[in-house]
């Protein structure tokens, strides 16, 4: 079946089907290759969806989306073994006629996504793992191996929106595999419970949501986040870490997620669900300095195989999307010029990344993960324990003088991590934050 | 924080669903002597539970719980000890919710 497209996305997760929707509804044929029985069978988030980056694409699609919940309240926890220091806002003004964010759960989303490209005229190709992109003499990338029989397909450009753990790329050698400091291996489970347990829990009404994201004593001194994420009829609950911290640890994924899941903090929420799924994923958390060359001659990357993710706002699908669409728009305007997709054309691509939020964000919080990745044990264990000893001595009333606790407290941090500690920490967070 | 007893991965597999291909495994593990320390951490690593230690001290894969999630693959492609690949279309994982 060789057959010639004008564009072939790899992938049918966020970045590939905002690319093939942007591609196949501006009038080009395009091929979109997907490995699972149905887009979404193989993604995993945890997942909140922007809606800003959606509207870009597909204006109208609060119309017919499988949304969950909309976000009304944030709940950001400093968690030690039995406590938790929470900040929480909570706002009305997230109760708007076209919401922010709203929880999504992904298989069902992107089922609808993958409709929508349909609808738009691509040609999605389920059960169809890619196995290699085919160059030609010159080393442009001209097509896919996939394995199907006579599996070979032609495309003036291929739209590589594999995912963070893509194979196609790397082994090519168009950019390198994630290495394990790079990555965080998260665990979820779907725990359903009846709405109005979960609106009586999280104290909301209708399709009003919550999302609890906690770091601290439960990810033990790993660089990690557990997080709850309210669905209309279930939680997703999860955590994630560092996969270079787990293999040292010696921690299991699963352990962490039932200790997370025992924490007195947690467990009042979960109690009486019935849990319907368990799944790992990785999330790409180099930043900026860990995104790879986005665009050669026949191809672009796009999304978590580029690493493009926001590890401090926990942003991810929303590069995707916009990745994927920006790549779109460049590749629509190469072809209605009549010009070749080079990577000096291409390069359009990585262009107006720089110029939009995507790269403007990830360029912002560069120095970010090696901050926290190196000083993880004082960041997700020391602060989080001094802050919790702080908050019981300042609530309990026990007759002590309030000097006297002011002190102890005090002492505290400077015996944990010393004067020069403090203001190292303080000073090396405020400009990695700049 | 309570410490819980041993989590049986193995148990919360059975609510997942799997197209499984029958002979095929997508990952293999190439046998070069003792496990290096990046193959022996995968015992641990794995969501799945995939990788177990024999008693002869060999690190094993059974990837029939796998999510396909690449943690052994960037822990252990690099020195080649382990083989990595996806299964064909259709197979492998399927997720209800994602």
């Amino acid at each position: 079946m060789v057959e010639k497209f004008d564009c072939i996305v790899v992938g049918a997760g966020m970045s590939g089907n905002a690319a093939a929707y942007t591609l196949a509804k501006r009038g080009l044929s395009v091929l979109q290759l997907e490995r699972g029985e149905y887009a979404g069978s193989k993604n995993v988030q945890g997942a909140i969806m922007y809606a800003d980056m959606l509207e870009a694409i597909i204006p109208d699609f609060r119309e017919d989306a499988p949304l969950e919940r909309h976000l009304i309240e944030q709940r950001f926890w400093m968690m030690s073994e039995a406590a938790h220091t929470g900040m929480h806002y909570r706002s009305d003004a997230f109760n708007e006629a076209r919401p922010n964010r709203y929880t999504i759960l992904r298989s069902q989303f992107d089922k609808w996504f993958s409709r929508k490209v349909r609808e738009a005229g691509a040609l999605v190709l389920t059960e169809t793992t890619a196995l290699e992109l085919i160059f030609d003499a010159y080393g442009a990338c001209v097509g896919v191996r996939t394995d199907r029989e006579d599996g070979i397909v032609h495309g003036d450009v291929v739209v590589l929106a594999e995912g963070v753990n893509g194979l196609l790329g790397s082994r090519a050698g168009l950019r390198q595999p994630p290495k394990a400091d790079h990555v965080a291996l998260a665990v979820k489970e779907m725990h359903f419970l009846p709405a109005e347990t979960i609106e009586a829990r999280f104290n909301v009404k209708g399709d009003e949501g919550v999302v609890i994201e906690a770091v601290g004593a439960i990810s033990r001194g790993m660089t990690g986040m557990g997080f709850i994420y309210s669905n209309k009829e279930c939680l997703s609950v999860g955590i994630g870490c560092l996969v270079s911290d787990f293999a040292r640890s010696g921690q299991t994924p699963y352990g962490l997620l039932e200790a997370f899941k025992a924490h007195p903090s947690v467990k009042p929420l979960l109690e009486g669900s019935e849990v319907k799924e368990y799944a790992a994923h990785l999330i790409p958390e180099g930043g900026y300095k860990a995104v790879p060359q986005l665009c050669g001659d026949g191809w672009v990357v796009v999304g978590d195989a580029a690493q493009l993710n926001n590890a401090i706002h926990r942003e991810g699908s929303n590069l995707a999307m916009t990745s994927g669409r920006i790549a779109a728009e460049a590749i629509f305007q190469i072809k209605s010029r009549r010009e070749k997709m080079t990577r000096d054309n291409l390069a359009r691509y990585p262009k107006a990344l720089e110029d939009s939020f995507v790269m403007k964000d990830l360029r912002k919080y560069r120095d970010m993960p090696a901050l926290l990745h190196t000083n993880s044990r004082n960041f997700f264990l020391t602060y989080p324990e001094l802050v919790a000893k702080a908050m019981e001595s300042f609530l309990r009333v026990d007759g002590t003088p309030k000097r006297e606790k002011e002190t102890t407290t005090i002492a505290a941090f400077r015996k944990a991590r010393g004067w020069s500690g403090l203001f190292g920490d303080a000073f090396k967070l405020a400009r990695a934050w700049r | 924080m309570s410490k819980p007893e041993e989590v049986r991965v193995e148990e919360k597999l059975y609510q997942n669903r799997y197209v499984v291909d029958g002979g095929r495994s997508h990952i293999r593990v190439v046998s070069r002597g003792k496990p290096s320390a990046n193959l022996m951490a995968m015992t641990t690593l794995c969501p799945a539970g995939c990788y177990t230690l024999t008693e002869a001290g060999q690190v094993e894969v059974a990837p029939d719980g796998c999510f396909e999630c690449g943690t052994c693959r960037v822990m252990c492609e690099p020195s080649g000890e382990v083989e990595w690949n996806y299964p064909r279309g259709g197979y492998g994982v399927l997720f209800k919710f994602g």
